[in-house]
């Protein structure tokens, strides 16, 4: 303990802070490095993985991937199109439910690749389900409908995607919890301050993507500090109650919702520059999706490293684990916090810029997957870091995958049951302890 | 600009039947945060669930008004059983959680295609309450109300929402002035204490955040009736907050508090935007549209909605002793 | 007077004539700390019996367990032959076993009057149904408000009936929790240091109050630090140190046992026992 004592000075207390957004930050550029000089391809607009209505399917001529063809559908007063990948596959993102037509755009199939007149007007339903498969029967071979097992491998391959994201973002909820006992109920609104500022800096006023990341980390990190230091400090000092900072922080989130509305508009930003779709069997994803999956993993890795190898780091958990004791034993918990929401609004940023890349944002992303963070943070157990990736990682997975068998727009449902559940069952989430229940 | 239009536009807020919806949801709350201490973040969801249970009893189960209202009772004392029995034995936050979250769900759940043919999706549902307005006994003609012409409809709506806002008031009046009301009081100070006295506090918690649901629900069906429509984007998290925010307005552990809150807040918030949107109309705020200018006062509920509760916690209305909620 | 409590030779954990709360093998551990280890424990009915230790002894934690308010690793217990393992507190008080606590929990926003009458719990009004109808519950409550205005005067309240709770002293939320908990006519009533903090010239008043519970009774069962005391009104006395029981007995016969002064001394010497030494 003793060496926990001298965490307060205050010299170096944001050294370790920034030493890890130095490193998040060299990831960054490391990984978009090595994608910028790419073009982007897709005339057709890319799939975009939180669409709701979707048609897919592989064409497959004599037992080959048919490649670079072109898919179009139309329906309610609407079209779109598609280009098959390397291995055949296609999917279209549709507007809303209703009946659809696709077909062949013939003139982009290769020489000797035939289809009937017939066989090239697939009737498209989604009105009774949201992910229709189409086959399109080719010359001699057909065309083949995603099989269960592919149709698995790739919704766990999203939900992989999506849990690492929300676990950097829900981390932020977590530590904050348990240093302070606060559960912020604006965090999503950080999520959503990441991606519109990134989108800001880098498509509004044409910054290379990896500065108007760092740039937007460091001022999230920033707004963090701030937050805590001329809201939720004083509210400490004044001893309000729980309850009524969690009402403050609901106040917070809707006038931050509003300015965020008022400054970016309400309509959806696209900041996905360069995106690749690349394929690995049944795995169809985009160059985006991967290097998010790593800048995941190394902010993960980053904050464990924080939490058990560091002083202040140890000295955070200390708090966590009894505030009172650690105050005894000199650490200065206000410096702690003032760290913890440096560091949790600092990934969170992350989190909205992967979010902002991948799915697009507008002014209610954050507060749109507040509930799943919450699921995420409750089903891994309050406070405790481990088990908010863990139940991250569940719930992201759970939300994906079970659009096998659910309508996508009611996967996030599956949140709230888990949510219902664990309380019901283990309220003190997987890895949480009993006494936190009060 | 049209100052007198300004002026007199939000005046009609004063006692329309949305107002009376919002403040029914406001009474809501009251019951369970301000006598019992329940943080619901999702009030949105039991109007929600109240507007679509009498929609449904209404144009599709043929329940008939008093019917499609049981229906709606029914539904959502099952939707507060859902919430409150995972949530009733932990600490307070997490009912908030559940709350929000499950606001969120319902939501997206009525916009689904999939329940489209029972909620009609996003369009949502429209000639809710035509069976209640056959039942008008207001000779048909367009009344004048404090300079406000309304029609028999209208007036007709707007007594609806208002005496059941009265009704209401009077119910909750007469329970937190009882002994059941005093046990409430207690729960909200120190659940422990009134476990050692022999008090089932869980039920107490859970028949207070039922009340409070179905108020909220009262909500709900008020503001689908006058409007005639239920619609998906009407429940979101700010209509919740908007009801917090007037609810703190007036005093959340009073039964007035909401209601004058609700008045005040809604003629102060309408009055606002109108006077942002002149303003921009006459070139006073050049840098933005005239959408952007009526979203001025959503920012400013917010702030106010932090101050309250930080400065002002008993509201206008509250015993300043009484309401220093803890926990 | 011992045999008329005990039966059979007097030790740790030893059987009573007329028990009304038997514990066995009660056990709860905060971490490694083993707070609570009672490897068996009666309480004799009608008398006034004493939970005495040092500091961390776990007395408050038996307390906790006993009454339902935390959950023991393990053990069984049983009031009037009632197996109370795993009941809920609201019950463990409406079955008659009623606690108070030792941080005071007055309701500091309702009145005091308000606050003893909670404390009764046969009140029609309680239920949500009945309280909409004034006359069901009003009788009732008028007799609730005469018994708590009574009990009041007793414990020097009378005047502060109508107070916010808030604004009484630490000693008379002590008195004001005893209070309450008298309104609910316990059969058995566990008093954590109830006089802690509370005035000397009131202690004597409260002293004598608490034998008339006795002469009307009721069990009681309290802690208390205060040696003389508890020499003064118990008629047994239990000693708790590390966990566990390490002796019990008459208080006479108790203050002289090398155990307990062991206890005492071991976990603070200035410990004062009373007229023992
Ligand atoms: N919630 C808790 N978490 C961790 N340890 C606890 C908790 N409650 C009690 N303890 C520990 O259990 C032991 C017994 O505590 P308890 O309060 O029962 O003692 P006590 O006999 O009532 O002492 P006192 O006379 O000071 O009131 C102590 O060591 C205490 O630190
Ligand atoms: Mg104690």
């Amino acid at each position: 303990m003793s060496q926990l004592l001298k965490v307060a000075r205050p010299g170096n207390r944001f050294i370790p802070s920034l030493v890890l957004f130095a490193m998040l930050a060299v990831a960054f550029s490391a990984l978009f490095g090595a994608t910028s000089a790419q073009a982007a391809t897709a005339e057709c607009k890319p799939h975009d993985v939180s669409a709701a209505f979707m048609v897919e399917g592989t064409l497959i001529d004599n037992d080959k991937p048919v490649v670079g063809a072109k898919i179009l559908i139309t329906g309610e007063g609407f079209n779109a199109c598609g280009i098959t990948d390397d291995s055949g596959y296609f999917i279209i993102d549709a507007p809303k439910a209703g009946k659809y037509v696709a077909s062949i755009d013939t003139t982009t199939l290769p020489a000797g690749v035939k289809i009937s007149t017939e066989g090239n007007q697939q009737a498209v339903d989604l009105i009774s389900t949201n992910d229709q498969s189409v086959l399109f029967p080719l010359g001699a071979g057909a065309s083949t409908a995603t099989s269960f097992l592919d149709q698995l491998t790739g919704y766990a391959f999203q939900g992989l995607n999506f849990g690492l994201m929300l676990a950097i973002c829900s981390l932020g909820v977590s530590l904050i919890f348990g240093t302070t006992g606060f559960s912020n109920f604006a965090h999503g609104e950080t999520v959503t301050l990441g991606a519109l500022l990134t989108w800001f800096l880098s498509v509004a006023l044409h910054w290379p993507i990896l500065i108007a990341a760092a740039v937007t980390i460091v001022l999230v990190a920033g707004y963090g500090i701030g937050q805590n230091k001329y809201i939720w400090r004083p509210l400490r000092k004044r001893r309000l109650g729980l309850n009524q900072t969690m009402i403050v922080s609901i106040g917070f989130a809707m006038a931050l919702r509003y300015l965020f509305l008022i400054l970016f508009n309400g309509d959806t930003k696209d900041l996905s520059g360069n995106t690749q779709q690349i394929t690995f069997g049944a795995i169809h994803t985009t160059n985006i999706a991967l290097i998010s999956m790593v800048i995941c993993v190394i902010t993960l890795a980053a904050i464990a490293f924080f939490l058990t190898r560091t002083r202040i780091g140890k000295a955070t958990r200390a708090v966590s684990d009894n505030a009172a004791l650690a105050s005894a034993t000199g650490i200065d918990i206000e410096s702690i916090i003032s760290i913890v929401w440096l560091i949790a609004a600092g990934t969170t940023a992350v989190a909205g810029i992967l979010f902002g890349l991948q799915y697009q944002a507008n002014y209610l992303t954050g507060a749109n997957i507040l509930l799943l963070m919450f699921a995420a943070t409750t089903l891994g157990g309050l406070g405790t870091a481990m088990g908010t990736t863990v139940g991250a990682l569940v719930i992201g997975m759970v939300v994906q995958v079970s659009a096998i068998w659910i309508p996508t727009d009611l996967t996030f449902a599956t949140a709230l049951v888990i949510l219902i559940l664990t309380l019901l069952v283990r309220p003190q989430g997987i890895l949480g302890k009993k006494q936190r229940l009060g | 600009m049209d100052l007198v239009q300004i002026l007199s536009l939000p005046l009609i807020q004063f006692f329309s039947a949305t107002t009376a919806a919002y403040v029914l949801c406001a009474l809501g709350i009251a019951m369970q945060f301000g006598f019992t201490g329940l943080l619901n973040f999702g009030q949105a969801a039991f109007a929600a669930v109240g507007a679509y249970a009498y929609a449904i009893g209404d144009l599709f189960l043929h329940f008939g008004p008093i019917g499609s209202l049981a229906f709606a009772v029914i539904c959502a004392t099952g939707f507060s059983f859902v919430l409150g029995i995972p949530t009733l034995r932990l600490r307070a936050d997490y009912l908030a959680i559940v709350t929000i979250a499950a606001s969120e769900t319902f939501r997206l759940l009525m916009t689904s295609g999939q329940l489209g043919p029972w909620t009609g999706g996003t369009e949502g549902l429209d000639s809710v309450g035509n069976a209640y307005y056959k039942m008008n006994p207001i000779p048909q003609g367009i009344y004048n109300v404090l300079g406000i012409p309304l029609t028999e409809k209208q007036l007709w709506s707007d007594l609806t929402g208002w005496s059941t806002v009265v009704v209401c008031a009077l119910i909750m009046l007469v329970l937190t002035r009882s002994p059941w009301g005093r046990a409430l009081k207690g729960i909200r100070e120190d659940e422990d204490a009134l476990k050692s006295l022999g008090k089932n506090t869980f039920a107490y918690k859970m028949q207070a955040l039922t009340i409070g649901g179905i108020f909220g629900a009262f909500g709900g069906i008020v503001f689908s009736i006058d409007s005639q429509t239920v619609q998906p984007t009407v429940f979101g998290t700010n209509f919740t907050f908007m009801c917090w925010t007037l609810l703190l307005l007036g005093g959340a552990a009073t039964v007035l508090g909401p209601i004058a809150g609700g008045m005040v807040f809604f003629v102060v918030f309408l009055f606002l935007q109108h006077l942002l949107q002149g303003l921009q109309g006459v070139g006073i705020l050049p840098f933005m549209t005239q959408d952007q200018a009526s979203q001025i006062p959503f920012v400013v509920m917010g702030v106010t909605l932090m101050l309250l509760v930080i400065f002002k916690p008993q509201g206008f209305f509250g015993n300043k002793k009484e309401t220093q909620i803890n926990g | 007077m011992a045999d008329l409590i005990a039966k059979g030779t007097i030790e740790p954990g030893c059987q009573k004539v007329d028990p009304i709360l038997i514990a066995d093998s009660v056990s709860r551990s905060f971490g490694g700390n083993k707070a609570v280890d009672v490897a068996h424990l009666e309480i004799p009915r009608g008398k006034i019996t004493a939970l005495i230790g040092p500091n961390g002894a776990g007395k408050t934690t038996l307390f906790n367990l006993l009454t339902g308010f935390d959950k023991p690793d393990t053990g069984t217990w049983n009031f009037e032959g009632r197996n109370l393992a795993g009941v809920a507190p609201y019950k463990v008080a409406r079955i008659g076993m009623i606690r108070t606590f030792q941080l005071t929990k007055a309701l500091s926003l309702l009145t005091v009057l308000d606050n003893m009458r909670l404390g009764a719990q046969t009140n029609p009004g309680e239920k949500i149904f009945a309280s909409l109808i004034r006359p069901i519950w009003a009788k009732q409550e008028a007799e609730i408000t005469e018994r708590a205005e009574t009990l009041l005067k007793r414990f020097k309240l009378d005047t502060k009936a109508a107070d916010y709770a808030a604004a009484l002293s630490g000693g008379q939320r002590k008195l004001l929790e005893m209070a309450r908990a008298l309104m609910g006519n316990p059969k058995l009533v566990m008093l954590d240091e109830p006089m802690a903090g509370v005035n000397p010239a009131l202690t004597q008043s409260l002293l004598d109050h608490i034998k008339g519970l006795k002469a009307n009774g009721t069990t009681v069962l309290f802690v208390e630090h205060d040696m003389h005391m508890v020499r003064h009104i118990s008629d047994w006395v239990v000693v708790m140190a590390e966990g566990k029981i390490v002796a019990e007995g008459p208080p006479a016969d108790v203050m002289k046992n090398p155990a307990v002064i062991d206890a005492y001394l071991g976990a603070h010497a200035d410990s004062d026992l009373g007229d023992v030494r």
